[in-house]
């Protein structure tokens, strides 16, 4: 059965168009599964597979390379806060210990509501907004404690009213949600 | 002030095309197209001394030289990837003025006879691949892309790729095997891109600085942009500042101009109650310098940094205050890399991990004597034997924040702790 949608094998379609070879458009569908199923499930690697006619264990090998491809669960929210030199000199590991703690989960971890999960990553080439860090791909930059409260208060009562769509994207699908400056 | 790539950041709606032709755009590429052959581009190109602004500094010109004639197509394909720890220059440059690079794209892509380029961002960068999807849509709708192009026979593609996390994708030819569907492993060379790159034809790889230069070049000529920067170095560089100074940031100088003015003037200096303790000018594979007098005066430049002994690479500039633990910095960087190892090679993939591991340790309160002699046993066993540079840049740090902070090693291993920080905070 399928997982991803006719708009999905659409878009995966107008990738393939763009490239030489059909296998080019292996990272760019597998954004677009995973943006539509929440994570790469095993039926979804294996639905991209028969779209660019390959084996599965080949969009496995590919998927399990790089670190935006989630191979497991993860909640609704995604945050990736960075850990590298610059973002460590300017407060990063206390930042990350407080998100920790306010989320009750440690790096790694998901919400038992599935709300939230916390993930360090290595630099994000943001460096001069230290700290900083990722929610579902957008950037929230020069992190406050005060910044943290609030975009995770708004999440929650974005959960609400949309009954938690996985993959949101944050920023688009809610205006109340503080975009920091990019 | 001295500037090409920034020039007309502050223009409102700069990234918008119409106001990017009333500021000139585009203008070079018609130049090329219509009143050059490619050959004459790439003459200018090399004739200007524009050299690769990825990090290795390498002539762009020469490099486009080694396209072998008559074997079509050929690709060019443009490194966004910016996964360099302290590199933010390239997001800047596309965010606020993204038909500036296409255009030097575009230009660039005709030197070498290629009819189709690809732009690899790296996968964090979801919002500059919004920005550029819509320059090119707007190009394409303006005739600056596409078939038949200012009435002539060229036609010319970009596609956007976005890659998704791995910094090894930024080294050129695991770039194309990311682009072509693969993990993003480094190839061996030769063969070199230029004879066989992506799809296994002839490609130009550079970065997106690099190209965001050619159009002036093409407009303006070979002299004019000599007369930026010193005779090795000539243009300009963007410097990206991080850490804790007032203003940090990207700026434009002019090559040669002293670190001091860089981060003084520019940046603000360092926030109040800080001392510079020691910086890395080029991200986190070029080797620390201490904050001595001496070199703050360093001129900003390839031939500087490489005199200094270290490198200017990315122009990277990671600011490390006083207050700051330098075995805790190594440590961030040592657990970077050993994130970032590929895993194709074994020096690399074993080194690196040893490498943070000792590094912890000794952060930790648990460190040896014996773990000094062994971090630089085990760089001089990556160094040189890895399959690609990343295991070099791993060492470099290593060796040099043992070098200028042999004391601090000590301090940590005699004391069995960290005069900076607790224990706990240090967990990987
Ligand atoms: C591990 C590694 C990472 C690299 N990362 C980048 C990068 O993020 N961006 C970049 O332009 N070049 C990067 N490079 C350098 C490229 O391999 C290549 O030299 C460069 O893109 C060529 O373009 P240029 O001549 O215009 O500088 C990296 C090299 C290595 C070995
Ligand atoms: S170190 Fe955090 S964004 Fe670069």
């Amino acid at each position: 059965m399928a997982v991803l949608s006719e708009a999905a094998h659409r878009r995966i379609g107008e990738f393939v168009a763009k490239y030489p070879e059909r296998r080019s458009a292996l990272l760019p569908a597998l954004h677009v599964a995973q943006n539509e199923v929440g994570w790469l499930t095993r039926e979804a690697m294996e639905e991209v597979a028969v779209i660019l006619d390959l084996d599965w264990d080949q969009v496995e090998e590919v998927a399990s390379f790089y670190t935006m491809y989630y191979k497991q669960p993860v909640g609704t929210y995604v945050l990736e806060v960075c850990k590298t030199l610059p973002c460590s000199i300017l407060g990063a590991d206390e930042m990350i210990d407080y998100i920790s703690q306010k989320l009750g989960i440690a790096p790694g971890e998901t919400t038992a509501d599935g709300m939230f999960t916390l993930f360090r990553v290595e630099c994000l080439a943001a460096c001069h907004r230290a700290p900083v860090m990722q929610v579902n791909h957008r950037y929230f930059q020069n992190l406050t404690q005060e910044k943290v409260d609030a975009l995770i208060e708004a999440a929650r009562q974005q959960q609400l009213r949309t009954g938690g769509v996985p993959g949101l994207t944050v920023r688009r699908s809610h205006p109340d949600l503080i975009e920091t400056e990019r | 002030m001295d500037r090409i790539l920034f020039k007309h950041v502050d223009v409102p709606d700069i990234n918008r095309l119409p106001v990017y032709v009333e500021n000139g755009g585009y203008s070079g590429l018609r130049k090329a197209l219509t009143e050059m052959q490619p050959e004459e581009v790439t003459q200018v190109v090399m004739d200007s001394g524009l050299a690769g602004r990825g990090g290795a500094a390498f002539p762009t010109g020469r490099k486009w030289s080694f396209i072998p004639k008559g074997v079509l197509p050929t690709y060019l394909a443009v490194n966004a990837d910016e996964s360099e720890p302290g590199a933010f220059k390239d997001r800047e440059l596309m965010e606020r003025n993204p038909h500036q690079l296409l255009e030097g794209v575009a230009i660039s892509a005709y030197a070498v006879r290629a009819e189709k380029a690809f732009i690899y961002i790296r996968g964090e960068f979801l919002y500059i691949e919004e920005i550029l999807n819509a320059a090119v849509a707007e190009a394409y709708a303006g005739g600056y892309l596409g078939t038949n192009l200012f009435g002539t026979a060229t036609s010319i593609d970009i596609v956007i790729h976005r890659g998704a996390g791995a910094y090894i994708c930024g080294e050129e030819s695991a770039m194309l095997d990311s682009l072509e569907g693969y993990r993003g492993f480094p190839r061996l060379k030769p063969p070199f891109p230029a004879v066989k790159g992506a799809y296994g034809q002839p490609t130009v790889i550079n970065n997106v600085e690099t190209l965001a230069n050619v159009s002036h070049i093409v407009n303006n000529g070979a002299e004019w942009f000599r007369s930026f920067g010193t005779e090795k170095s000539p243009g300009t560089k963007i410097c990206s500042v991080s850490g804790p100074v007032n203003r940090p940031g990207n700026y434009e100088v002019n090559m040669g101009t002293p670190f001091r003015t860089l981060l003084e003037d520019m940046a603000g200096g360092l926030v109040e109650g800080k001392k510079l303790k020691a910086y890395i000018p080029g991200g986190a594979s070029a080797p620390m310098l201490p904050g001595t007098e001496a070199n703050m005066e360093i001129p900003l430049s390839y031939e500087g940094y490489a005199a200094a002994g270290s490198a200017f690479g990315s122009a990277s500039f990671i600011i490390i205050p006083d207050d700051a633990c330098i075995i805790r910095a190594q440590l961030r960087i040592s657990e970077f890399f050993a994130h970032e190892s590929c895993g194709k090679c074994i020096p690399c993939r074993e080194g690196t991990p040893w490498l943070a591991k000792t590094v912890r340790r000794i952060e930790n309160g648990e460190g040896r004597q014996e773990d000094l002699p062994l971090l630089l046993d085990i760089c001089d066993n990556i160094l040189g034997r890895a399959f690609c540079p990343l295991g070099d840049f791993a060492t470099s740090n290593i060796v040099a924040s043992i070098k200028y902070f042999y004391d601090e090693y000590e301090q940590h291993i005699l004391q069995r702790g960290c005069p900076y920080h607790s224990a706990a905070s240090a967990v990987a």
